[in-house]
């Protein structure tokens, strides 16, 4: 059997500690022990962004790592990036932009879009930028490649593109 | 007090364009949208009950024979107590096909393919019952017998007799036409891949059992559900107010509700049960895969004297599932002579069933690449091929349309996408210089769909002015909202009809205690509950208008105020403080016999593609729509463009890979089987046009959720054929099978 | 996944000393050992947790004017870097042409070096394997392969290195510098590191128990033009079919120096000497890199059973082809102006 390890780690600023199962995934975690299930599971192994939440404000998939590997860190949910009344720049555009059909994508993709605007900020190229160094223009073409890695099977890409978009325009670089 | 309608002659009376609020059509934002973007709409694997328990599902790894022995002792070893593994002879060996109503083959003693569920591991955790479904040991016994590839000569297969069109003499047409093109298309299966797994909470109260699940349909489910169970249905509630996706996979009850529920009343606590992506691959349905032959020929001014359509498809031995390939081909163009047959092959592969747009997905798609061929063969523009075979009616059963686009999309798109820049002669034979590595090139394709009304009803209530809040309405049906936009069309509908604001209106969908409704699938979700909605609406506003003193056809409502016959007066003195409220009815009548009812659609690609690596690229992409009324621009635009990037995804990486020495699924997860990411989708650009069908519905809406994908697919292979001269004709166009077929053509 | 003993290391020390027993794993990023101990393909019974090692994660000068790159430097971070952006820009092209932006931020150096084939085969349990479960067999080969080898493979197996940013380390001349138990660390070039399947595909590399990859080490920049060329079924998010990394100098005309390496079509980074000395010398030409291409795959044998028409498989040409976009990519990148890279050339 598998002896529980407890962990400390702070979600949505809140310190929170954890006992589990070893095996316990930071997904798993947030959506199972913490009930906060706005980081969707959809395949579990990494190759759809679902779960996408920040970590030490970088995104990254929360369900190819373990909770017991983050005792000290900072977790940023979807819950933590806004609420109904109080959306997120990120959040009131997609739904301004129906960056969404079915929705269960959307929280993956408004976190990860959360932390891709800063990593253009941060100068980072992709794979779509023509050059590797330099400011990064906030082209279409570099927005679709730098959040390939959320995807959306009700096909909201262009939506989605547009509403990040509008937060870059609106936000300055 | 009940407002019900059966479509049996035309409604002309459009109503809805006569009302005052103004909200019909326009681009209303979901009501659900914030709850999404906020992560607050729970979806089915979310809902947390009390001492709730985690069941896994295990599966088969030989794709027939029989479950001789389950071993449970490195189980109980190594887990002890707190496993339990159900093996219910209830548990289902595939789920149930849409619209069932009963259960689906049940007993997984019985192994009929690769990744059927056997048994169920329930345990505290799921850290627990995932470890436990591992340990398990199952001994099979016998199972040599299988068939694995459709096309193998071994296998066998059923000609779909009721399917077959013939009419005149194709092969005297074929013999004598001036133009025609004969060649075999093969399109791989395809999954849905909603992003959400299947998933199941289920639990008991006495005999009445509750499943929180994710479900398309949910009246039918209800029924299969408790079919599989052997308990009434009145028993069963569904609850799926968020659906994480559709597009088929989840119109049946599947294995997750029935093994959660077995679990749930043997254990007597609440069991959830979520299918691993891997799972969801191999247990659900899959889109069969197809082989076409298509012959047409032409005059010598490019009119149609004859259409062949000869397809293979393949299920499990036992399904009646065929899918319908041919469908689109009975009506898209007026030949004469015409042949239309489906073959369906019994292979041990995952269960074949509905996945977007069944039929016209990938029969229009083969048709429309055949079509791009011909045209080239005679040499006219391919807009105007399609332009001279618009059909008068219905060219295999005579019906007359009840309203038809076909020419007017084709049109408008040619015009908005400037397709009179296409240079016919592919940009490989033009560009000499080898290090122009990137060629370009454009297509179009024709997309059609059938309509479909189904029997539903709806529930309005218009509630009184309280506490300082206004009048307002609540819509309730048993409909689901995947994605496509229920939430939002039906509050506007009732908004509309009443005379509300968007905001006053709630709507509560995705509970089986609901009134029933056909649910989300076959494009018939918005028109059919739309139309429960827009009936109880019209009796809401009899009983209003008898209120106000005048009749109903005089009525204005708008903005919470009634005015009609010379009086005027606000809503909230009408109700009086009590609260009315009707259920619509509709049900579908004659019209869906005596017309031939269909959607169309015109979509224009430019790619670009390598000439050494064949890497495809799509550049610019427009569909241009026309689906009758367009209740929602927005989620109706959103809808064509989830058709458009499945075509994308259906043309140049979609393809279930199986095994050919045991049929099972290969690429069973999102890094085998490649949906399109976000850079593989250019900005797409969609154009919805005017349309009125009352023959449809008394809204004179068309179904539009599925359009967007069939014949998708023909835009980008054939621009794919105008940058390079290849014709790929064996789906999807890979890089590989790019270079393949330029190796042929140049 | 089988329940586990979770211990986070200290130090280098600790780590070395409790990863020496059996069963036990490195974990850093994580990324690809969860993934495969959820579908029971790894069984770590213990799990030692580097990632709060000091120092591990750091990208140094060395004092010959290379680069030192820890073994936690994240795929993002190193993608980043401004010396490597500017130096060895073949490396953040690789690095961007790989995975996703969060799986970059997770994926580790050391981890992406050491990451399993993603052979369908491999991760499924109930097919018979011989990396997964030695004298099992290999189901691969009649199966419809699309990310198999066709270089260095033998009848075992033949699963691929998947990894994009390997590519990239090969054509630099990287060596990953080790820390073992008990004794010195080593320095390893990536021909040394991987192994090839032969009779054992299950053992991938030369590491030896509770030996752990500390850095690689980049030699200095080799300048000229950096292409990575990447081949895939999707335009992003997707491992390759056949990618190409390519370091070349032109001057007047002339190939001063041309590396390549080739990534989707072998179980390790694949160079080889002779089809770089090809080029030396010689003016770009179709017919040069037709021979650059016949050499580097004049052993290549497609395993796979493709599809339902028997054929031969398209890897062999793909790579040929891929070969001679990426030389010309970096041929025109040259003659435009030096220093300039390509990733996705459209």
């Amino acid at each position: 059997m598998q002896t529980p390890l407890k962990t400390t780690l702070s979600i949505n600023g809140t310190r929170h500690e954890i006992e589990g199962d070893a095996r316990l995934t930071l997904l798993d975690a947030l959506r199972d022990h913490l009930g906060l299930t706005g980081s969707k599971k959809g395949c579990d192994h990494g190759q759809c962004g679902a779960c996408t939440v920040l970590l030490n404000g970088r995104r990254v998939n929360s369900c190819l790592t373990l909770l017991c590997m983050h005792d000290g860190d900072e977790v940023t949910t979807i819950e933590g990036l806004g609420t109904p009344d109080t959306p997120s720049d990120l959040q009131r555009a997609f739904v301004d932009r129906d960056g969404m059909q079915c929705g269960y994508c959307t929280p993956g993709q408004i976190c990860s879009a959360t932390a891709m605007i800063e990593e253009i900020r941060q100068g980072w190229p992709s794979h779509a930028s023509e050059g590797l160094e330099g400011e990064v223009a906030p082209t279409p073409a570099e927005i679709a490649e730098r959040m390939s890695g959320n995807l959306c099977r009700c096909g909201c890409y262009p939506n989605i593109v547009d509403a990040i978009a509008d937060v870059i325009a609106e936000e300055g670089p | 007090m009940n407002r019900h309608h059966k479509m049996d002659s035309a409604d002309r009376q459009n109503r809805l364009d006569g009302m005052a609020q103004g909200l019909i059509g326009t681009d209303v934002p979901r009501p659900d949208g914030m709850a999404k973007a906020t992560g607050t709409a729970t979806y089915a694997a979310e809902e947390r009950r009390e001492g709730m328990l985690h069941g896994v599902l295990v599966r088969a790894t030989v794709p027939g024979g029989r479950v001789a022995d389950v071993d449970t002792d490195a189980l109980a070893k190594a887990l002890g107590d707190d496993v339990t593994v159900i093996t219910d002879a209830r548990l289902l060996q595939v789920p149930a096909q849409g619209t069932d109503g009963k259960a689906p083959p049940q007993g997984p003693d019985l192994v009929h393919y690769v990744g059927q569920p056997l048994a169920l591991v329930v345990a505290p955790s799921f850290e627990v019952a995932r470890h436990g479904a591992r340990l398990l040991g199952i001994r099979y016994e016998g199972g040599e017998e299988g068939h694995f590839d459709p096309e193998d000569d071994a296998t066998p297969t059923e000609l779909r007799d009721k399917k077959t069109v013939d009419i005149g003499d194709l092969d005297a047409a074929m013999a004598k036409a001036a133009h025609s093109v004969d060649a075999v298309w093969r399109t791989p299966g395809h999954v849905s891949a909603a992003m959400e797994p299947h998933a199941a909470v289920a639990w008991w109260e006495g005999e009445h059992l509750t499943v929180r699940s994710a479900l398309q349909m949910l009246k039918f489910n209800r029924d299969e559900l408790a079919d599989a169970l052997g308990i009434p249905a009145e028993n069963v509630r569904l609850l799926a107010p968020f659906v994480g996706g559709g597009f088929g996979s989840k119109l049946g009850i599947s294995h997750e509700a029935v093994g959660a529920a077995i679990a749930a009343r043997q254990l007597g606590r609440p069991v959830r049960v979520v299918l691993s992506r891997q799972q969801v691959f191999e247990a659900v349905m899959r889109r069969s895969e197809t082989r076409q032959h298509l012959r047409l020929c032409a005059d010598e001014e490019g009119r149609l004297t004859g259409i062949g359509h000869d397809c293979l498809v393949s299920n499990l031995p036992g399904q009646d599932f065929a899918e319908p390939v041919i469908q689109g081909s009975r009506f898209a163009y007026a030949a004469p002579n015409r042949h239309l047959s489906l073959r369906l092959a019994r292979v041990n592969r995952t269960c074949a069933g509905s996945v977007r747009a069944p039929g016209e997905a990938v029969g229009l798609t083969a048709l429309e690449n055949a079509m791009d061929e011909l045209a080239e063969a005679i040499g006219i523009d391919p807009v105007e091929l399609r332009l001279r075979n618009v059909p008068e009616e219905d060219p295999t059963d005579g019906k007359p349309f009840s309203s038809m686009m076909m020419a007017e999309v084709l049109r408008e798109g040619a015009r908005r996408f400037d397709w009179q820049r296409r240079n016919p002669i592919p940009a490989l034979r033009r560009e000499g210089d080898p290090r122009r590595e990137w060629l370009r090139g454009m297509g179009m394709s024709l997309l059609v769909r059938g309509n479909i009304l189904d029997e539903a009803e709806a529930r309005v209530r218009l509630l009184p002015a309280e506490d300082g809040a206004p009048v307002r309405a609540e819509v309730e049906t048993d409909m689901t909202d995947i994605g496509t936009g229920s939430y939002a069309v039906l509050s506007q509908i009732a908004a509309e009809m009443l005379g509300l604001p968007m905001e006053r209106v709630t709507t509560r969908l995705g509970d089986s205690a609901l009134p029933p409704s056909p649910g989300s699938g076959g494009s018939w979700g918005a028109g059919s509950s739309g139309s429960s909605v827009y009936l109880a609406c019209l009796e809401l506003r009899t009983r209003l208008a008898r209120a106000l003193g005048c009749d109903e056809g005089e009525l204005t409502l708008r903005d919470g105020q009634a005015t009609g016959g010379n009086h005027s007066r606000p809503l909230a003195e009408l109700l009086d403080g009590g609260t009315i409220e009707a259920v619509g009815h509709i049900e579908p009548g004659k019209t869906a016999k005596e017309r031939r009812q269909a959607t169309y659609g015109a979509q224009f690609a430019e790619v670009e593609v390598s000439r050494h690596t064949g890497e495809v690229r799509v550049r610019r992409m427009l569909g241009v729509f026309a689906a009758g009324r367009i209740l929602n621009s927005r989620t109706a635009r959103s809808q064509c463009l989830g058709g458009m990037t499945f075509g994308i995804g259906m043309a140049l990486s979609e393809e279930l890979e199986h095994d050919p020495r045991d049929g099972h699924l290969v690429n069973r997860d999102f890094a085998g089987y490649h949906i399109p990411v976000n850079a593989d989708v250019p900005q797409l650009e969609v154009h919805l046009m005017e349309e009125r069908d009352p023959w449809a519905n008394p809204m004179q809406s068309k179904g539009i959720g599925e359009l967007g994908i069939c014949g998708a697919a023909a835009a980008i292979t054939n621009a794919i054929h105008n940058a390079t001269g290849a014709r790929v004709r064996d789906y999807p166009a890979t890089p590989d099978r790019v270079l393949a077929a330029m190796a042929v053509a140049n | 996944m089988n329940p586990f003993a979770y211990h986070r290391a200290r130090d280098e020390q600790d780590a070395t000393a409790t990863a020496a027993d059996d069963g036990t794993s490195f974990v850093a990023g994580a990324t690809n050992l969860v993934d495969l101990m959820k579908l029971g393909v790894k069984t770590p019974g213990r799990l030692v947790d580097i990632t709060r090692i000091e120092g591990l994660d750091r990208i140094e000068r060395t004092d010959d004017g290379g680069l030192r790159i820890g073994t936690l430097v994240t795929n993002s971070d190193l993608a980043a870097d401004p010396v490597v952006r500017r130096d060895y820009p073949v490396l953040s092209r690789a690095i961007l042409a790989g995975a996703s932006g969060q799986l970059r931020n997770k994926a580790t150096t050391g981890g992406n070096l050491l990451q399993h084939p993603r052979c369908p085969y491999f991760q499924d349990l109930a097919m018979p394997c011989n990396m997964r479960e030695p004298g099992s067999g290999c189901a691969a080969q009649g199966g419809p392969m699309r990310l198999h080898a066709i270089l260095g493979t033998s009848a075992a197996c033949i699963a691929a290195h998947p990894g994009d940013m390997g590519v990239a380390m090969g054509v630099l001349d990287a060596a990953v510098e080790t820390a073992r138990p008990g004794q010195e660390g080593r320095s390893l070039s990536l021909e040394e590191l991987y192994r090839l399947p032969g009779e054992r595909p299950d053992i991938r590399t030369v590491l030896e128990p509770g030996e752990m990859i500390r850095a690689v080490v980049l030699p200095p920049p080799p300048g000229g033009t950096h292409v990575y060329r990447k081949v895939r079924d999707r335009a992003s998010y997707a491992f390759a079919l056949v990618s190409t990394a390519v370091v070349l100098r032109l001057e007047d005309g002339y190939i001063q120096a041309g590396r390549i390496a080739l990534g989707g079509v072998a179980p390790r980074p694949w160079r080889n000497p002779h089809a770089e000395e090809a080029m030396t010398g010689e003016p770009p030409s179709e017919a040069l890199f037709d021979r650059v291409a016949n050499i580097l795959l004049a052993e290549a044998v497609d395993r796979s059973a493709l599809g339902r028409d028997g054929a031969p498989g398209f890897k062999i040409d793909l790579a040929r082809r891929t070969i001679r976009a990426a030389l010309w990519q970096a041929v025109e990148r040259s003659e435009g102006g030096a220093g300039k890279t390509a990733g996705e050339a459209a």
